[in-house]
């Protein structure tokens, strides 16, 4: 991998009181979906959280280089409540943005939702308004924080393949966090594990033998 | 029963009503349901007053309070003494909403602005308005200006502490994703700041007004030439109960009608807290 979208060496943070990650070295390719598991506690919101640039709170050293463009999905869809969807959307952007934003609710399936107070809408429509905001910045690198984890099973699958048709579209790289397994074999080109602050397993889902279910589940500590 | 013999089967039963349980909630509320206290209280005065049991003297009778009003009215005292009050109410409310506003501000958006100013504003809350009078008119005589300071003052601190906790609670969640969408400082106050403060300034603004109705009073029974206080004080020299009576009477109104009118802004500007019931 030449020019990746994602490097980062030796990546340590410390809290006082959660969340620890004692040298993290992760390098993810341009367009390439990677899904991090681990347990609670293994320190994948840590990490995530460093890459998006809002772990005030953390110390730590290392060295990360990013895109310039990257879109953070959190696990709740975050909308300002006092902002129309289409507002939502284009929070931050220039003026101009707007065609493109409605677009992007297109694409999520919420055409014709643009006028709509986020409580007007159910939780998966509210997450998909939030997918079109990071969709709409053209993101060269997609950062999710378990971004389905508060949804309804149906709802979730739903987004799954939202997920992965707007991921094969616009080919940003993406990094996933999950404690779903299923979710992480479903969506991922690429799953990592991380325990203890450590990445203790790296595997490409296409090149995987055997039941990676089961590999992922013991590997957990599960099964 | 069944007679049929071997017939194990238990017949089902009856169907009755449904019965329909009470409520534990107090039920749908009706729109004119404030005026029914008001209402029976206006007309126990009223049964008191026909009857002869309430003295004129102690406290006149309704429709003298209303016969009253409307000579007032006729000869233009009462109009000209509400402008002048009006004045100096928005006046200060004005100057205490603005300096409430920008000091909520910088004690709400910095530490150090927090440690200075709200521990200054804290120790002040402590205490009331009529003991600090005495030095306002020191300060600024006992003209005009100390009566919009007074009242300014008065208005300034609900304005203030409402504006700032708002502030301070704003949900941090929203300024993480400030920063992940690249928001700036300015995009940033306008855009998350300042809407997510907006309630609780205007839930500011309503104590503030009725603060600033409350000093109104005490500033025109000091030392006034015109304002509904100055009528009041008149009248009560006169023991003209029939005047101190409207002049309460006004009171109540004009605080009810800025009361009315802040919640109304409130329900043009948080239309998106407006839920189903539309």
């Amino acid at each position: 991998m030449s020019a990746a979208a994602v490097r980062i060496r030796d990546l340590k943070r410390t809290f006082t009181l959660k969340g620890v990650l004692n040298g993290v070295d992760l390098d993810i390719a341009p367009g390439e979906f990677v899904a991090l598991l681990g347990r609670s506690g293994s320190g994948k919101s840590t990490l995530l959280r460093a890459l998006a640039g809002i772990d005030h709170e953390a110390q730590g050293t290392g060295e990360i280089a990013l895109p310039p463009r990257i879109a953070v999905i959190f696990q709740d869809a975050r909308l300002l409540p006092w902002m129309r969807v289409l507002d939502n959307v284009t929070l931050g952007l220039p003026a101009g943005a707007r065609g493109r934003a409605a677009q992007a609710l297109e694409e999520v399936g919420l055409a014709g939702r643009e006028r709509s107070w986020p409580h007007e809408l159910s939780g998966g429509e509210q997450q998909r308004v939030a997918l079109a905001r990071a969709l709409v910045r053209e993101p060269a690198l997609l950062l999710a924080d378990e971004p389905f984890g508060a949804l309804d099973a149906l709802t979730r699958i739903q987004m799954h393949d939202l997920l992965r048709r707007l991921s094969e579209r616009h080919k940003p790289a993406v990094l996933l966090v999950t404690h779903d397994i299923d979710e992480a074999i479903a969506l991922a080109d690429r799953i990592i594990m991380l325990d203890d602050g450590r990445i203790a397993s790296d595997l490409r889902v296409a090149d995987a033998r055997g039941d990676l279910r089961a590999t992922l589940l013991a590997q957990l500590g599960v099964g | 029963m069944n007679a049929i013999s071997g017939d194990i089967i238990p017949a089902p039963p009856a169907l009755a009503p449904a019965a329909q349980r009470p409520p534990l909630g107090p039920g749908t509320p009706s729109r004119q349901g404030h005026l029914l206290g008001p209402g029976l209280l206006l007309l126990y005065w009223a049964v008191l007053s026909a009857t002869g049991w309430l003295d004129p003297r102690t406290l006149p009778a309704p429709w003298t309070a209303i016969t009253t009003g409307v000579e007032l009215v006729r000869e233009g005292r009462l109009q000209a003494n509400l402008a002048v009050s009006a004045a100096r109410a928005a006046s200060g409310l004005l100057v205490g909403g603005v300096a409430g506003v920008l000091l909520a501000f910088l004690s709400g958006l910095s530490l150090l602005g927090g440690y200075v100013i709200d521990g200054i504003v804290q120790l002040k809350r402590g205490i009331p308005i009529l003991a600090i009078i005495p030095f306002m008119i020191l300060w600024f005589g006992i003209g005009e200006p100390m009566k919009v300071a007074v009242i300014a003052v008065a208005a300034f601190f609900p304005i203030y502490i409402q504006t700032h906790s708002a502030l301070r609670s704003i949900d941090l969640r929203y300024v993480e994703l400030a920063e992940t969408l690249g928001l700036s400082r300015p995009q940033f106050l306008r855009r998350i700041v300042i809407p997510g403060a907006l309630p609780g300034f205007l839930l500011g603004l309503r104590f503030g007004a009725t603060a600033a109705w409350l000093a109104l009073v005490v500033v025109e029974q000091l030392n006034a030439s015109s304002g509904i206080g100055y009528m009041v004080t008149l009248a009560r020299n006169y023991a003209q109960t029939d005047v101190m009576l409207v002049g309460l009477v006004v009171y109540a109104l004009l605080g009810f009608a800025t009361d009315s009118a802040i919640r109304w802004a409130e329900r043009r500007l948080l239309t998106w807290r407006r839920t189903l019931g539309r």
